[in-house]
């Protein structure tokens, strides 16, 4: 078992010092799609971290016997058998989000973060770490897609996770929504912004200038 | 080890077992979900035809008992056959797809006029009867169905027993624009249609979903969504398309005769 600061690295790292989304620039699809409101972005976090964590834990358990020539398609396999089962899970117990989400949900197979992690971390470190990595990767994507939804929900909809904060003109109240913010593309200025400030805050993440 | 590993067959090997262990574990999952995913789609339509006659408020919370027991309680479903308006005898309402029916060539048509965009209707669909205490028809809930800017929407259109003015137009599938075409569901826009008249005095289509003010103080117009004129148009077509010839007008006229009952 690895030491408590290499664990704390693995965990904690991939939230703001290696972000999949605003360093690695993986999984943008989904974050433009599922973040117009909160409840669906924690959903889809989850659900990600899930399948993230288990594909890496059961992927790394069997590393030392996938044959070379057909890792990817084992990989794929797994990752792919979670996705389905956690898309039956949510169907089952929040059907609702589970509407709103439809077919991202099963297109987490096709995340590169999950595959990213797969081939880059957990085809060559033990299962716990593994494991732990995927968390860890689950929290980074998490943690940006409910910055983006918070400020899309509240300046798109003036609600949070559904609960009215700013009163809408169309429902009597005075606040203009911006319908810019409920769309997709809004997500990409977000998403700008979430890595301009993380850059000017860690200057280490700059790329290099070709 | 690792040459070995590279075999041809132990990559077969390992490629059978793991498709073997993985189908085991999501057929297992599939089945025992299965039940409690199909009575979450039950429920939710339930919600809805409830939330249509006006039964609860789609704001309060309402739990699952309470949804099972009023549905039980005050609404019929009844399946009809749109080309003749009679209802239809053995054929449960409960599990009728009528999505499901309308792809299947013996069980649907193409429409003369597709105005809607539906490509196929179903022969049969269901209707539902809602009563109050004493047994009395107080609304009369019609599924309804049509193409708009992006996506085909599905709204239940809650009647009342002289099947002309409308409670409630509920929208519970659609995938329009958020915030524009999305409206559809603004309980706002929704409260607009309630007392509107969906024929005229000579029995024909009169509900516009208009842009014309003028038009839209009439019992027979309702104000477009603003910023979403397919939408609105999607709107009109699915109606004016359920309440003609090819949609439920057999029906309503043999239930305006006393059909009801």
């Amino acid at each position: 078992m690895a030491d408590a600061k290499e664990l704390k690295q693995v965990l904690t790292g991939p939230i703001l010092s290696n972000n999949p989304i605003a360093l690695q620039v993986l999984g943008i699809c989904s974050a433009l799609a599922v973040t117009s409101k909160m409840e669906t972005a924690l959903v889809m976090a989850l659900a990600l971290t899930a399948v993230t964590a288990f594909s890496n834990l059961f992927i790394s358990l069997i590393r030392n016997h996938i044959p070379n020539s057909v890792r990817i398609i084992v990989q794929m396999t797994i990752i792919a058998s979670l996705v389905i089962v956690v898309d039956q899970f949510l169907q089952a117990y929040a059907y609702n989000v589970s509407k709103q989400l439809s077919v991202f949900v099963g297109l987490i197979i096709t995340n590169c973060i999950v595959m990213g992690r797969a081939e880059a971390y957990a085809m060559k470190s033990p299962p716990m770490m593994s494991f732990m990595d995927g968390i860890g990767n689950g929290l980074g994507y998490g943690a940006i897609l409910l910055t983006v939804g918070f400020f899309r929900e509240l300046l798109g909809s003036g609600s949070l996770f559904g609960f009215q904060i700013l009163q809408k003109i169309s429902d009597g109240g005075w606040y203009q929504p911006n319908g810019l913010l409920l769309l997709p593309p809004s997500a990409f200025f977000l998403i700008a912004f979430v890595i301009w400030t993380l850059r000017t805050y860690k200057p280490d993440q700059v790329e290099a200038k070709g | 080890m690792a040459k070995n590993k590279e075999s041809f067959a132990r990559t077969l090997f390992i490629v059978v077992g793991l498709c073997l262990i993985c189908s085991i574990f999501v057929s297992t999952a599939a089945v025992l979900l299965k039940p409690t995913q199909q009575e979450n789609k039950l429920l939710d339509k339930q919600k809805y035809i409830l939330e249509a006659a006006n039964l609860i408020d789609s704001k309060s919370q309402v739990t699952k008992q309470e949804i099972l027991d009023t549905y039980e309680k005050f609404v019929e479903a009844k399946v009809i056959n749109l080309k003749t308006g009679d209802e239809v005898t053995g054929v449960n309402a409960d599990t009728f797809d009528q999505q499901k029916a309308s792809r299947d060539p013996e069980t649907s048509s193409v429409p003369e006029h597709d105005i809607a965009s539906i490509k196929r209707v179903a022969d049969n669909a269901v209707v539902y009867l809602v009563h109050d205490e004493a047994g009395k028809v107080t609304s009369v809930i019609l599924p309804v169905h049509g193409y708009g800017l992006w996506s085909t929407m599905y709204a239940f259109l809650a009647v009342e027993p002289d099947l002309n003015t409308v409670q409630n137009l509920v929208y519970y599938s659609q995938g329009e624009t958020p915030g524009l075409g999305g409206e559809v569901e603004n309980p706002v826009w929704k409260a607009k249609w309630k007392g509107k008249k969906l024929f005229d005095e000579q029995g024909n289509v009169a509900i516009s979903v208009t842009k014309n003010p003028a038009i839209a103080e009439t019992p027979y117009g309702v104000d477009a969504l603003s910023g979403a004129t397919l939408t609105s148009n999607g709107v009109q077509h699915s109606l004016t398309f359920w309440l003609g010839e090819e949609g439920f007008a057999n029906f309503i006229k043999k239930a305006r005769n006393g059909g009801l009952s």
